[in-house]
């Protein structure tokens, strides 16, 4: 199926469009937020804390006087950021290893999936704390943490999507002819899973932001005094009952996004016929 | 038969090694080791950093620390937290037990509700009642644990007061005390494993019920209850118990966000703590704890699909 | 009153364009004890019609018209309840295929208890004994135990009659079968049939029975229908058919079926059914019909037939079937120089490692079992034999893809040939290419039949896009397929199509030996009587050798100079192909003889007419 196909096919879907729609209000907003922010995000105002929603802050402020529309409306741009490089690393080497020991099979498949279990096996918050704790904080610097830990997911997923392909005669008939191994994995298998592993990456994106968002609401993400939706939770927490509107835009902000994201690719699977039973999420 | 047992508990036992491995691996290619972590700043002083390298051993080749490790671990001792200057086993044990009356109360209840729900998904397929429940279970899944555990105590604790919110329960308290105060944290930890296990059975569900032999037993002319209970619901439950198994390992893990928010005192929790300390022996005896939970879990959802499924009682036994 | 009367019946799409129908204006009449055999090719709508039959419309489609009157109720329209009384005690169907359709997590016994059980049949005390009875009457072993077992315990043949069983449960006054022996070896079919017939003179039931082979719908039933694009063209009594078919498209079909005792090519139908969108206008033969006229741009109508039965055609040919002239004497080609040649080819599934050999145990039994031959250059050896036999594994040995415990393959002028792919170099590889039995799985669904041609052509001549482009028209032209189909994906091509295509492939390379592992059976047997003579084609006017393996001595025997004749893992009889089929000397080959031409239940073959 074309692209323009496949959208309409996904357009025509009620959750397809919601979940559109969510997506590129959200890429729309990031990209333009800091052309349109009212208010300088960052800017303490002891005069103007814990302030209700009011015209000159439709939002509110949070206990350091900030404006809360601004700080909302930039508050996914740098999470957005690294997901989508974790993610775009995620997805390559866990795609790569995936199909590789799917095609290769017996020993090598055994010996790479036995320690793929071992590593997931250990929670990537853990994981992701440890490498804090040995190397201190920067949100970039999750990255690589990052990408390694989703990844191993991704390999998974890569595996059974290939499994499905790899036994059968056309691929045969590629190993019988003597191509190599590469190319049969480019050009036989490849196209074959690329619109699962597509589907996945999605939402592998929703799910990192997810993660990223966590780490920042443990104080282990974006720093301060950066806004970053998950570190707006975490300040407005105490004060919940106060002033729930610290934490409740973030969180509708926060969840529309991933919300839409997981319908787009749910829409997006049916529009492309991909199996969704392969969608086991790392949290 | 048994010899399918064994070998199904070989393998854990060798996963379990291998995770000994990658984590004493892991610890050992960062930068630094536990000394300087632990010492932080303290650590230029080069009298302070020996004196403790020679305590922990860390002057020995990594392959003989390992040995080491792994002789202590058979024995039951987890080594000694540098932070807390205690045996670990003792730190850990009664936390591990909080954490799984926590993820035990969350399992218990959430994975029959789970399947239930799947199951009724999948009959009604795109029915008033799928439709609204898978819905619910998307958004259940894509919620960071975080933003639902704030929302509960928004909504239990500070609105409606029936709850205290943040745990208050001491980590040695009796299991009973912890247990009353699990209400909160398992619904959180249960709601995306829910929607997660929900959407495998309803698909499973689907398919099953578009099979041959579903369409044979119409033929012969079994009533529908009958097809119903005793032709869909094993061909569809069954085959994916291993399935289930794994998700529940993989989600529960999700104990560490859930525990730091509600400060409820189990091995989540205390790993934040110990990762703030910069206790690297604690760290890595948590992180073989998780391992083996993990792969106990999995294990006993193999072992139960094992004994369920006849398919896979007799195949090349 | 009439057991089964079907009047009118068409059944289409639910939902989508409105295209042909499914099945279309479907009339059936049957009495108590009676038979019908419904033939047909794949897409025709014979299994939708037998499953209307005891009401049962697939999701998907629904029923635009027309009844079906069962012992007096109106069973596509009854209430469910009346329509769950009939299945079982009325009328009950063996399915196509009895492995899919056992629940796999009930004890067979419990599923045919649940067959009585519904039905209120029996006491809950009598029912054991009655299942045990069941499970006798279909021949199976140890009756009192076997229904303890699950049905993956069992064999493909087991199966089915565990289902036929089922069928029988609760005394059926009609019972359907839908493709009762396919997928099942050649001796097992001829164990199933002899059954259903026996139960049949036993029971007194009336049968309706679709199948693709005409020769199990011989032995079964004595009349039959041909379908053809959701109509039956043609409804005549069994001998005066098979004498005198008279439906264009049944004619063709007859001629096309490969028959032991001619040893020769069957003919082909130009052209491919009508695919299920198109429209309807007129007779849907027409553009594949040697006899039509005028008259046929209108549907015909029935009309009576002199020697019994009728048919729906303008212009239906009452002559006698006209055949191919048989195969007398050897082909006449001098035998040349052999171009491959295998020896003590010993292969082993699975892997006996040094530690269980130190412990003592058995090696795992070997598939192939010491085999030698020699191809000669240009020459077409068939290896004939059950499943299990080791044909499939010869073949993927020699190609490479399957390791070898032992032996010796010798390709001339390259020396011997190495174990796996991965050792041979490439011109070796380029010499010995191998073609697949399953269409929907030999070529790859995301490229197009362009670049589907251009990988062997890159990988071993390095060709541009403009040789690609230029070879692949060729390579299309010598397989009969116009050069448009350059741009189509296999996703649109038919099953018969894409077995070309696959042949295309493998010729590309230009190779001395090609290898062809069962590559018709998985088509419709007028499509597989073009590719046999395709195959014969290509082979001949390149010269290539060919190695041809399948389960159908008549197939191997019409397409082959020479037979190989494989039982449990070793070669019992290899000659030229018309002495292994008039003179075979081996006891199996006999065997595989008889049921091929007890299948086929033609009879002589016929004189040819004088031209």
């Amino acid at each position: 199926m074309t692209a323009s196909s496949t959208l309409r096919a996904v357009l025509k879907q009620p959750s397809g469009v919601v979940g559109v729609a969510l997506v590129v209000a959200h890429v729309t907003m990031a990209l333009v937020a800091p052309m349109i922010v009212p208010h300088n995000p960052t800017l303490q105002s002891a005069g103007a804390i814990l302030q209700a929603p009011s015209w000159t802050h439709p939002f509110g402020t949070d206990r350091l006087g900030r404006d809360l529309l601004s700080r909302a409306l930039l508050g996914g741009r740098e999470a957005m950021l690294i997901a989508t490089l974790s993610t775009v690393a995620a997805m390559l080497w866990g795609a790569m290893l995936g199909l590789f020991v799917a095609l290769q099979g017996g020993r090598t498949d055994a010996y790479v999936m036995r320690i793929v279990d071992a590593m997931v096996s250990i929670p990537w918050v853990l994981m992701v704390m440890i490498f804090v704790a040995a190397l201190g904080v920067g949100a970039r610097a999750l990255i690589p943490v990052l990408s390694f830990s989703y990844g191993l997911s991704v390999v998974y997923i890569a595996r059974a999507a290939a499994l499905d392909f790899v036994a059968r005669d056309f691929v045969l008939a590629a190993q019988a002819r003597g191509e190599r191994r590469v190319t049969i994995l480019w050009r036989e298998i490849l196209p074959n899973v690329r619109d699962t592993l597509a589907v996945q990456g999605a939402m592998q994106w929703s799910w990192i932001l997810l993660g990223i968002s966590s780490l920042s609401f443990l104080g282990l993400g974006v720093a301060p005094p950066a806004p970053d939706w998950g570190l707006m939770i975490a300040d407005g927490r105490g004060i919940m009952q106060a002033a729930p509107w610290t934490v409740l835009w973030p969180m509708a902000m926060l969840s529309s996004l991933i919300v839409g994201v997981n319908l787009a690719a749910d829409a997006i699977a049916k529009a492309l016929g991909v199996d969704r039973t392969f969608g086991v999420a790392a949290p | 038969m048994p010899r399918k047992i064994a070998g199904r508990l070989a393998a854990a036992w060798i996963t379990l090694v291998v995770i000994a491995v990658v984590v004493f691996v892991g610890v050992e290619l960062m930068p630094g080791d536990a000394c300087t972590a632990h010492l932080g700043r303290d650590a230029a002083r080069a009298e302070m950093l020996t004196a403790c390298r020679d305590r922990m051993g860390l002057d020995r080749p990594p392959v003989e620390r390992f040995a080491l490790w792994a002789a202590d671990l058979a024995h039951g001792d987890l080594g000694v937290s540098m932070k807390r200057e205690r045996p670990i086993l003792g730190i850990v044990g009664p936390r591990a037990r909080n954490t799984l009356i926590l993820a035990g109360a969350a399992a218990l209840a959430g994975v029959p509700l789970a399947i239930l729900l799947g199951f009724l998904c999948g009959l009604r397929r795109e029915g008033p009642f799928d439709i609204v429940t898978s819905t619910v279970a998307l958004v259940a899944m894509t919620m960071p644990e975080f933003v639902v555990a704030s929302l509960l105590i928004l909504i239990f604790a500070i609105w409606l007061g029936w709850s205290t919110g943040v745990v208050t329960a001491a980590y040695d308290a009796p299991a009973l005390t912890l247990l009353l105060a699990t209400p909160l944290p398992a619904i959180t930890l249960a709601l995306v494993y829910i929607a997660h296990i929900l959407r495998m059975v309803r698909s499973s569900v689907i398919d099953t019920v578009g099979a041959d032999f579903v369409l044979m037993a119409r033929m012969k002319g079994v009533p529908e209850r009958r097809i119903v209970l005793r032709h869909i619901l094993p061909n569809a439950i069954l085959p994916s118990i291993s399935l289930i198994g794994l998700t529940l390992a993989w989600l529960l893990s999700g104990v560490v966000i859930v525990e730091s928010v509600f400060n409820y005192p189990g091995i989540g929790r205390l790993a934040v703590n110990a990762v703030a300390d910069r206790d690297l022996p604690l760290i890595q005896a948590i992180a073989l704890l998780f391992g083996l939970f993990y792969v106990l879990t999995t294990l006993v959802s193999d072992l139960v699909a094992m004994a369920l499924n006849p398919r896979l009682r007799s195949l090349r036994g | 009153m009439r057991l089964l009367s079907v009047a009118g019946l068409t059944i289409a799409r639910a939902a989508g364009p409105v295209g042909r129908p499914v099945v279309v204006d479907a009339g059936v009449v049957l009495g108590p004890a009676q038979t019908l055999g419904i033939a047909g090719e794949s897409g025709c709508g014979k299994s939708t019609l037998l499953l209307a039959l005891m009401g049962i419309v697939k999701p998907g489609l629904r029923v635009a018209a027309g009844q079906v009157w069962l012992d007096g109720t109106d069973i596509l329209s009854a209430p469910a309840e009346d329509q769950r009384r009939l299945r079982g005690p009325v009328v009950a169907l063996v399915p196509q295929s009895a492995a899919l359709s056992l629940t796999p997590t009930m004890r067979i016994g419990a599923q045919l208890a649940e067959a009585l059980a519904v039905h209120g049949r029996l006491a809950p005390a009598a029912r054991p004994a009655r299942v045990q009875d069941l499970l006798a009457r279909v021949r199976l072993p140890d009756p009192a135990r076997i229904g303890h077992r699950y049905p993956h315990e069992l064999s493909g043949g087991q199966m089915q009659r565990v289902a036929i069983a089922m069928a029988l449960a609760c005394k059926p006054r009609l019972l359907l079968l839908d493709e009762p022996t396919s997928g099942l070896d050649a001796s097992t079919q001829s164990g199933i049939l002899d059954l259903l017939d026996t139960l049949r003179r036993e029971t007194g039931m009336a049968m309706v029975c679709v199948s693709h082979d005409i020769g199990v719908l011989a032995r079964l039933t004595a009349r039959i229908a041909v379908m053809y694009a959701g109509r039956i063209v043609e409804d005549r009594p069994v001998g005066a058919f098979l004498r005198h078919p008279a439906h264009p498209y049944a004619r063709a079909l007859l001629a096309s079926v490969p028959r032991i005792a001619a040893l020769v090519l069957p003919l082909s139908i130009p052209g491919r059914p009508p695919a299920p969108g198109s429209v309807e206008q007129g007779c849907a033969f027409v553009p594949r019909c040697v006899r039509s006229g005028a008259d046929c741009v209108t549907v015909p109508a029935f009309r009576d037939v002199a020697s019994g039965g009728r048919v729906a055609c303008h212009a239906p040919d009452e002559g006698p079937l006209i055949l191919p002239a048989a195969r007398t004497g050897a082909t006449g080609a001098v035998r040349g120089d052999g171009v491959l040649i295998v020896r003590d080819l010993m292969v082993r599934y699975g892997k006996a490692g040094p530690l269980a050999r130190l412990v003592g145990r058995p090696a795992p039994p070997a598939v192939v079992d010491g085999v030698s031959f020699t191809l000669a250059k240009g020459e077409i050896l068939g290896l004939v034999g059950e499943s299990g036999s080791g044909k499939s594994t010869i073949l993927r040995a020699v190609a490479g893809l399957w390791p070898r415990s032992a032996g010796v393959v010798t390709l001339a002028g390259s020396g011997e040939l190495a174990a796996q792919t991965v050792q041979r170099d490439r011109r070796a590889l380029q010499r010995v290419q191998i073609v697949f039995q399953n269409p929907d799985a030999s070529l790859n669904p995301r490229q197009s039949v362009r670049e589907i041609l251009a990988q062997p052509l890159r990988l071993y001549f390095n060709a541009t896009p403009a040789e690609v482009e230029r070879q692949g028209r060729d390579l299309l032209a010598d397989v009969r397929l116009d050069p448009s189909y350059l741009e189509r994906r296999p996703g649109q091509l038919s099953g018969g199509e894409r077995q070309r295509v696959a042949l295309a492939r493998a010729f590309a390379a230009r190779p001395d030996v090609i290898l062809c592992d069962e590559v018709t059976s998985a088509l419709d047997v007028s499509v597989q009587a073009s590719v046999l003579s395709l195959i014969r084609a290509l082979c001949r006017t390149r010269g290539t050798a060919c190695l041809f393996v399948a389960h159908d001595l008549a197939v191997v025997a019409a397409l082959c100079d020479r037979v190989a004749v494989l039982h449990m893992g070793r070669i019992a009889e290899e000659g030229p192909a018309t002495l292994i089929c008039t003179a075979p000397r081996h006891a199996y080959t006999r065997s595989l003889i008889e049921i091929a031409q007890r299948n086929a239940a033609f009879g002589e073959y016929p004189e040819p007419l004088p031209s």
